[in-house]
């Protein structure tokens, strides 16, 4: 029981962790960048919020088998095999709401910071700072999307008790079992783990300062 | 005006254009030491995009800038950490008041950075507010903070775009105060950029005229008013036009000009040639049309016109009269004066306008 809440967590966070070290860099690349077929590379990330976990799955698995092109590295039915879905799972949600936070923060305030003498990327930096909220929320929808879904776990790690049977997994085991009251148990300690975690996040964007530039009154 | 110093910022041949239409021609512009230089154009005129090219936010398609002499160019830091900007709505940062205005001394050694911080905060009266957070703040302290956020740099140069643009009409009036009075001690020189003829009367020594991205006259705020070049910048700086003037007679620098169906002994302006019977524009500022009682001539203005009064429009303290009558002219005068005058719609009026408040432009030149 308490093996499966560690890997849920250790799994959902470090695929969050790494979809977040790309999308958010990445967000902050598109927010600035004018070019050709934006339009439509925006809506795609939007769309990749209706991704289907287990579609993800598919791909993963297909990636990582034998006979798929990194079949070599030996990664199927392993922590690191599920890692990776649930971080291509949490990907768009990341980049998407992040990029829609930092578009909300003017331009301008990047050509503010400037015109104070600040550096490029510490102009840029002051941007990102004024979205923070957003970014984290951005945190929060990735993580909630990737530790609630099941259908990639299963598929790429095969719900193999003491390796790779995390929160979702266990749930879906129990059902089927007609264990009913062990199922809600660990659907209710779920919650209480997106809680959590969500709150802790909340806090450490607050502890600091206070949010969005200030356009003052028109 | 104060004594001109060295040149600080200054531009030559500046040019940017966007899609094949070029938005700033500038030949040349300098800013002195001492002095406040405003940038006066309407909205569209190219004067933000100049504001941007002259802070290095974006880059110029032709010409240079050169900042104490050596050239700049985007992405020069060293000039960059020179000036600074203010822009039309504050952005300010999340945080204190205290944390904006310290946002640019980055690297200053803590004692003097306190020191700098707490002299810019008394100096525009925001002592109180120091540890405020800034979404508390009204729209007049914000912008208040913005500029000291700028002025604690102590710039070589502060420019500034539309500062009050976003303020209401109380409130500019004690920015302006605030910025006149500590914008001359904490920056070297300054350039305003407004649309607001009140804000460049108001704090500039010198003032240029912007129109369709060129700059059409530039001279003290007295030079544009007592003789500006062309009908725009007449019309800029609070002038009224009479559009539709044929020259009827010429007499020794002065030119009698049919408007309507009455005429006006007017001045030409400087370099001006005309012809009779051409086609010309009279400007004239309104508060220089005199009014008295109806009949009462004989005074010294050689244009005295018996007129009716078809608009009364009160104007702050003024009131803004329109008279008909052969000519249509707009005056401004003060309340005790109509009161005094028994001015109301379709009374009777005798107004009298000196040959030296008419001033007299070819009408081919652009309006």
């Amino acid at each position: 029981m308490g093996d499966v809440v560690r890997l849920s967590l250790f799994v959902s966070l470090t695929a969050v962790a790494i979809a977040s070290a790309i999308a958010i860099p990445l967000a902050s690349f598109v927010s600035v960048s004018r070019f050709r077929g934006r339009n439509i590379l925006v809506a795609l990330i939007y769309t990749g919020f209706a991704l289907p976990p287990v579609v993800v799955g598919l791909f993963v698995y297909m990636l990582l088998s034998r006979s798929g092109p990194l079949g070599g590295l030996d990664l199927l039915f392993t922590p690191t095999a599920m890692i990776l879905s649930q971080a291509i799972i949490s990907f768009p949600y990341v980049l998407g709401v992040s990029l829609a936070a930092i578009e909300a923060i003017p331009a301008e305030v990047v050509l503010q910071a400037r015109a104070l003498g600040a550096s490029r990327w510490r102009a840029i930096y002051t941007r990102l700072r004024e979205a923070r909220f957003g970014i984290v929320a951005s945190v929060v929808a990735g993580f909630g999307a990737a530790i609630s879904e099941v259908g990639s776990v299963l598929l790429v790690g095969g719900n193999v008790q003491g390796e790779t049977r995390v929160l979702t997994g266990t749930i879906m085991l129990e059902t089927r079992r007609g264990n009913f009251g062990p199922a809600i148990a660990m659907g209710l300690i779920l919650l209480g783990l997106v809680f959590m975690v969500n709150a802790a996040l909340m806090f450490l964007s607050k502890s600091g300062s206070t949010p969005r530039a200030r356009e003052g009154q028109r | 005006m104060r004594q001109p110093g060295a040149v600080v910022l200054e531009c030559e041949g500046l040019r940017r254009r966007y899609n094949g239409t070029t938005v700033v021609d500038v030949d040349h512009l300098e800013l002195r030491t001492g002095e406040v230089l405003a940038v006066l154009g309407p909205n569209g005129s190219g004067k933000s995009t100049l504001f941007r090219l002259l802070m290095l936010l974006e880059h110029a398609d032709e010409g240079a800038i050169r900042l104490n002499g050596r050239q700049i160019k985007v992405g020069d830091r060293e000039a960059l950490a020179r000036m600074a900007g203010v822009f039309q709505r504050p952005y300010l940062f999340s945080g204190t008041v205290q944390g904006n205005i310290e946002y640019g001394l980055k690297g200053i050694e803590p004692a003097i950075r306190r020191a700098r911080v707490e002299r810019v905060l008394e100096e525009l009266s925001l002592s109180a507010l120091a540890g405020a957070d800034v979404r508390a703040l009204s729209g007049g302290e914000a912008q208040r903070v913005a500029l000291a956020r700028a002025l604690v740099l102590e710039p070589d140069v502060l420019l500034l775009d539309e500062p009050t643009a976003t303020l209401d009409v109380t409130i500019q009036r004690r920015f302006r105060e605030d910025l006149g009075r500590v914008a001359r001690r904490r920056a070297r020189a300054v350039l305003l950029i407004t649309h607001d003829a009140a804000d460049a009367f108001a704090l500039a020594d010198r003032i240029a005229v912007m129109q369709r991205g060129r700059i059409v006259q530039l001279g003290t705020p007295e030079q544009l008013v007592l003789d500006p070049r062309t009908p725009f910048v007449a019309a800029f700086t609070g002038a009224e036009l009479l559009l539709d003037g044929h020259v009827s007679a010429l007499d020794d620098g002065l030119a009698q000009v049919r408007v309507g169906s009455g005429s006006l002994w007017c001045t030409l302006a400087p370099e001006t040639t005309v012809a009779l019977g051409q086609p010309v524009h009279v400007a004239y500022r309104p508060e220089d049309v005199a009014l008295s009682r109806p009949g009462v001539h004989g005074t010294s203005a050689r244009n005295t016109i018996d007129l009716r009064v078809v608009g009364i429009a009160p104007a702050g303290g003024l009131v803004r009269v329109s008279l008909t009558g052969g000519i249509g002219l707009v005056t401004s005068i003060t309340r005790l004066s109509a009161q005094n005058l028994n001015i109301e719609l379709g009374s009777e009026i005798t107004a009298h306008l000196k040959v030296a408040a008419l001033r007299v432009f070819e009408s081919g030149e652009a309006k």
